[in-house]
C-alpha cells in the first residue's frame, strides 16, 4: 500500500471543480462539488453506485454540461471548450470501450485513428500500447477472445495511445480476478510516476487506499476529501471498536441504540462501532451480554476507509434528517 | 473519418449476417417478386358456352386458347350453369355464343358475343378484358375479311415497352424498395449498436467530431450497397430482360445519390432509437411503406389524391424510379433527368445534415 501524498504545493492544478452541479430534473445527481486534483496525482473517487461519480466524469470529460458551478481539465473550460479537452484527456468508461469483434491491433490502429496519430509517431505508440497490454505475440487475436485482465490493459492502452496529460478510468477493474487488478493498479502508479495524472473511480476500498488522496462521494455531495491516512486520522485513537458477538446481524440495532454509540455497521459477521469515548467498550459488552448475543468480544481496532466511508454517509444522512 | 470507416469496413466483413443481408437479400427479392409481382395475367379459367357450334363460332374460341391467356376449364351448351361456376371460381370468365352467330357471320350481318367476367378483382378484371377486346377484335377481322372496314381506326403503338411486359416497369421500382429498405436498416442498425455496446460513449471522449463519425460509417455501407445495386441491376438484365439502354455511368450516379440519400435516413433514425430493435422498426416502417405505397412503384403518382401526391414529393425512391426508368428504358441523359437527381441531392443534404444535429444534440 503506497498512498503517499504528492508534493501539493509545486505540481500544478490539473483538474478543478468549483460547486459543480448536474440535476436531470428534480434529480440532482452532482451537487456543489469543489476540489482540484495535481499534476500526477492518483485522485480517488470512492462512493456507491448513484452517488455521483460518473456523472462528475462526464461533466469533467465534456460530455455533459454542467447545470451549474464550473470545471477545468488541462486548462480548458468543460462547458465552453470541450473540444480542446478531448485531445488531452483519455477516458476508460465504466461499459467496455473495446470493439470484441476485432483483433488487437485494429483497436489499436482504430483508436490513434480517432486521436488523429499518424506515420512515425504512430508506430511508436502501437509499439509502447502492445508492450503495456503485454499483448505483442497476440496481436492478431480478437479481442473477445482475450482474457478480462489483458482486455482491460489494452483498453487503458487505447486511451493513452495520444499520450494524454489526465486520463479518467471509471470502474477500470469490475469483473477481473485480483492478481490482474492488483497489476492494473501497479501500471496506475508507473503512470503517476510519468506525471500523467490519474482520476479513477471506485468502490473499492482496497482501492482507495492505493490513492494519493480520496473524494469520499455520496448522494451527489462530496462528504470528505483526504488523503487516506489523512481521512483515517480523524478518528480519535482507540474510538473504532470492533464487536464479536452471536447472531451479530440481530445485535446490530440493539448496538445502535446503545448510549455513546455514534453509528455501527455489519462487517462480515462481526460489528464496527464508532464511540464517542474508548471507555465506552465495558459498557457495550456488558449490554450486549445482557441482551443474549453471549460470548460477547469487544476490542478497540485500527479505522478502515470503509469506517470512515460509513462514518460520513451516517453524519451526512442524520444532518439531512434535521 | 477514415479510421471509422476502416474500422467499420473490418467489423462489417466479419459480421456475416449483415454482409449477408446487405447482398444476398436484395437478390434473394428481386427473384422472389420479380416472378410474383407481375400485372401481367395468364391461364385465366374460361368456360365456353357456344350455342351456335359452327366454323365461325370455333374459329373464335381457337383464337381464344391459342392466346395462351385462356386455358378452357368448360364447354357447356346453355349459360344457366355459370353462375356457380363463378360462384366457386371455378371459372373466371366465361365466353357465351349465342345461337345466331354463325348466321349473323355468313350473312356478313353486324353480331355481338357476350363475355362475362369476374370483376371481384378488378385488376385482373381490366386486364383480361384488354386480351378479349383484341382477340375478338382480330378474329373478327379476320372473319369478315376485308368487309370490315371502319372509317377512322386507331391503331396503338407502344414504345420503350412494346409488349407492355409489367416486368419492365416493376423491376426499377424493385430495386430501388430494396436497395431503400437495405440501406436504411444496416445504417440505423450500425449507429445503434455502437450505444448499445457502450462503444458511443468513449467515442464521443475522443476528437471525432459527429460528422466525421456519421460519414465515416456511412461509407463502407454506400460501398457494399452499391455492389448488391449493381447485382441487382445485372439479375434484372438477365433474368427480366429489362434493357439497360442507358449509359452505366449516369445509372450509377444517380444510384448512389440514391443510396446517400437512404444511408442518411437511417443515420437520422439512428439518432432516435436507443436499441436495434426500435432501430429495426423505424426503419422498416419509414423505408417500407412510403417506397412501396408513395413512390410510383406500383401506384401511379398521377392518380393519388392530392394530399398523398404532395407527401409523395418528400420519398427519395419517386426520383430514384423516375430517373431510373428514364435511364434503363428509355437511355435518356441527365437533360431529361436532372430535377430528379437534384431532388435526391437536396434529400440526401437535408437528411445528413438532420442526422449531424440530432447526433450533436443526443450526445
Amino acid at each position: 500500500m503506497s498512498a503517499t501524498a504528492p508534493a501539493a504545493a509545486a505540481a500544478p492544478t490539473v483538474v478543478s471543480a468549483r460547486a459543480l452541479t448536474r440535476s436531470f430534473g428534480d434529480f440532482i445527481a452532482v451537487d456543489r462539488v469543489s476540489f482540484e486534483v495535481a499534476r500526477g496525482e492518483v485522485f480517488g473517487f470512492l462512493g456507491s453506485n448513484g452517488a455521483g461519480k460518473t456523472t462528475t466524469i462526464r461533466i469533467l470529460c465534456g460530455l455533459l454540461a454542467p447545470t451549474s458551478g464550473s470545471a477545468s481539465v488541462a486548462g480548458y473550460d468543460v462547458a465552453t471548450e470541450a473540444a480542446h479537452i478531448k485531445t488531452r484527456i483519455g477516458y476508460m468508461s465504466q461499459r467496455f470501450s473495446l470493439y470484441s469483434d476485432l483483433t488487437v491491433d485494429e483497436n489499436l490502429r482504430f483508436w490513434a485513428g480517432a486521436y488523429r496519430l499518424w506515420g512515425r509517431v504512430l508506430e511508436g505508440r502501437l509499439r509502447w500500447a502492445r508492450e503495456v497490454a503485454e499483448l505483442e505475440r497476440r496481436r492478431r487475436t480478437l479481442v473477445r477472445e482475450l482474457p478480462g485482465g489483458y482486455r482491460q490493459r489494452l483498453a487503458l492502452a487505447c486511451c493513452l495511445l495520444h499520450q494524454p496529460p489526465v486520463v479518467f478510468l471509471d470502474e477500470p477493474t469490475g469483473g477481473v480476478d485480483p492478481e490482474a487488478r492488483r497489476r492494473f493498479w501497479d501500471l496506475i502508479d508507473e503512470l503517476s510516476a510519468e506525471g500523467t495524472t490519474v482520476f479513477v473511480t471506485t468502490h473499492s476500498m482496497d482501492e482507495a487506499e492505493r490513492c494519493h488522496r480520496v473524494a469520499l462521494m455520496h448522494a451527489g455531495r462530496l462528504l470528505a476529501l483526504d488523503t487516506p491516512r489523512g481521512l483515517k486520522a480523524d478518528f480519535a485513537a482507540g474510538t473504532v471498536l470492533e464487536v464479536g458477538c452471536a447472531l451479530a446481524a440481530r445485535a446490530l440495532p440493539r448496538l445502535e441504540e446503545l448510549p455513546g454509540v455514534v453509528n455501527a455497521a455489519l462487517f462480515g459477521d462481526r460489528l464496527h462501532a464508532v464511540v464517542d469515548d474508548p471507555a465506552r467498550g465495558r459498557a457495550i459488552a456488558a449490554a450486549l451480554d445482557e441482551a443474549g448475543f453471549a460470548p460477547v468480544t469487544v476490542t478497540p481496532i485500527a479505522p478502515s476507509l470503509e469506517d470512515v466511508f460509513i462514518r460520513a454517509i451516517h453524519a451526512a444522512s442524520r444532518e439531512g434528517a434535521t | 473519418m477514415l479510421a471509422v470507416a476502416a474500422k467499420e469496413l473490418l467489423q462489417l466483413r466479419r459480421d456475416r449476417r449483415t454482409m449477408l443481408a446487405l447482398l444476398a437479400m436484395p437478390v434473394v427479392l428481386l427473384l422472389i417478386y420479380g416472378f410474383a409481382l407481375s400485372f401481367d395475367v395468364r391461364d385465366i379459367r374460361l368456360a365456353v358456352v357456344d350455342q351456335s357450334r359452327t366454323r365461325a363460332s370455333r374459329e373464335v374460341i381457337e383464337a381464344f386458347l391459342t392466346s395462351g391467356y385462356f386455358v378452357r376449364v368448360a364447354d357447356l351448351d346453355e349459360p344457366r350453369p355459370l353462375n356457380e361456376m363463378f360462384d366457386r371460381g371455378i371459372a373466371q370468365a366465361a365466353l357465351v355464343i349465342p345461337a345466331s352467330f354463325g348466321a349473323d357471320v355468313a350473312g356478313r350481318r353486324p353480331t355481338a358475343l357476350q363475355f362475362v367476367l369476374d370483376g371481384s378483382d378488378s385488376q385482373t378484371a381490366n386486364t383480361v378484358l384488354g386480351y378479349a377486346r383484341q382477340i375478338v377484335n382480330a378474329t373478327g377481322a379476320g372473319l369478315f375479311a376485308v368487309e370490315l372496314r371502319p372509317p377512322v381506326v386507331a391503331r396503338p403503338l407502344v414504345w420503350y415497352n412494346p409488349d407492355l411486359d409489367s416486368s419492365l416497369f416493376l423491376v426499377p421500382g424493385l430495386v430501388a424498395f430494396i436497395l431503400m429498405v437495405s440501406s436504411v436498416i444496416a445504417t440505423a442498425l450500425a449507429v445503434v449498436r455502437e450505444k448499445e455496446r457502450g462503444t458511443m460513449e468513449s467515442l464521443r471522449a475522443t476528437p471525432l467530431v459527429a460528422l466525421e463519425l456519421l460519414v465515416g460509417k456511412t461509407l463502407p455501407y454506400l460501398l457494399v450497397a452499391s455492389v448488391a445495386a449493381a447485382g441487382s441491376l445485372t439479375l434484372a438484365w438477365g433474368l427480366f430482360d429489362v434493357p439497360i439502354r442507358g449509359s452505366i455511368v449516369w445509372l450509377a450516379l444517380i444510384t448512389v445519390l440514391f443510396l446517400a440519400g437512404g444511408l442518411g435516413w437511417g443515420m437520422f433514425l439512428s439518432s432516435l432509437a436507443d436499441t436495434q430493435q426500435v432501430a429495426f422498426q423505424l426503419g422498416l416502417l419509414s423505408s417500407m411503406l412510403p417506397t412501396l405505397l408513395l413512390s410510383g412503384f406500383i401506384f401511379p403518382i398521377s392518380s393519388m389524391p392530392r394530399a398523398l401526391q404532395l407527401i409523395s414529393h418528400i420519398v427519395p425512391a419517386r426520383y430514384f424510379i423516375s430517373a431510373l426508368r428514364e435511364i434503363v428504358l428509355k437511355g435518356v441523359g441527365p437533360e431529361v433527368w436532372w430535377n430528379d437527381a437534384l431532388a435526391l441531392v437536396a434529400f440526401g443534404a437535408v437528411v445528413l445534415v438532420l442526422a449531424t444535429v440530432r447526433t450533436v444534440r443526443s450526445l
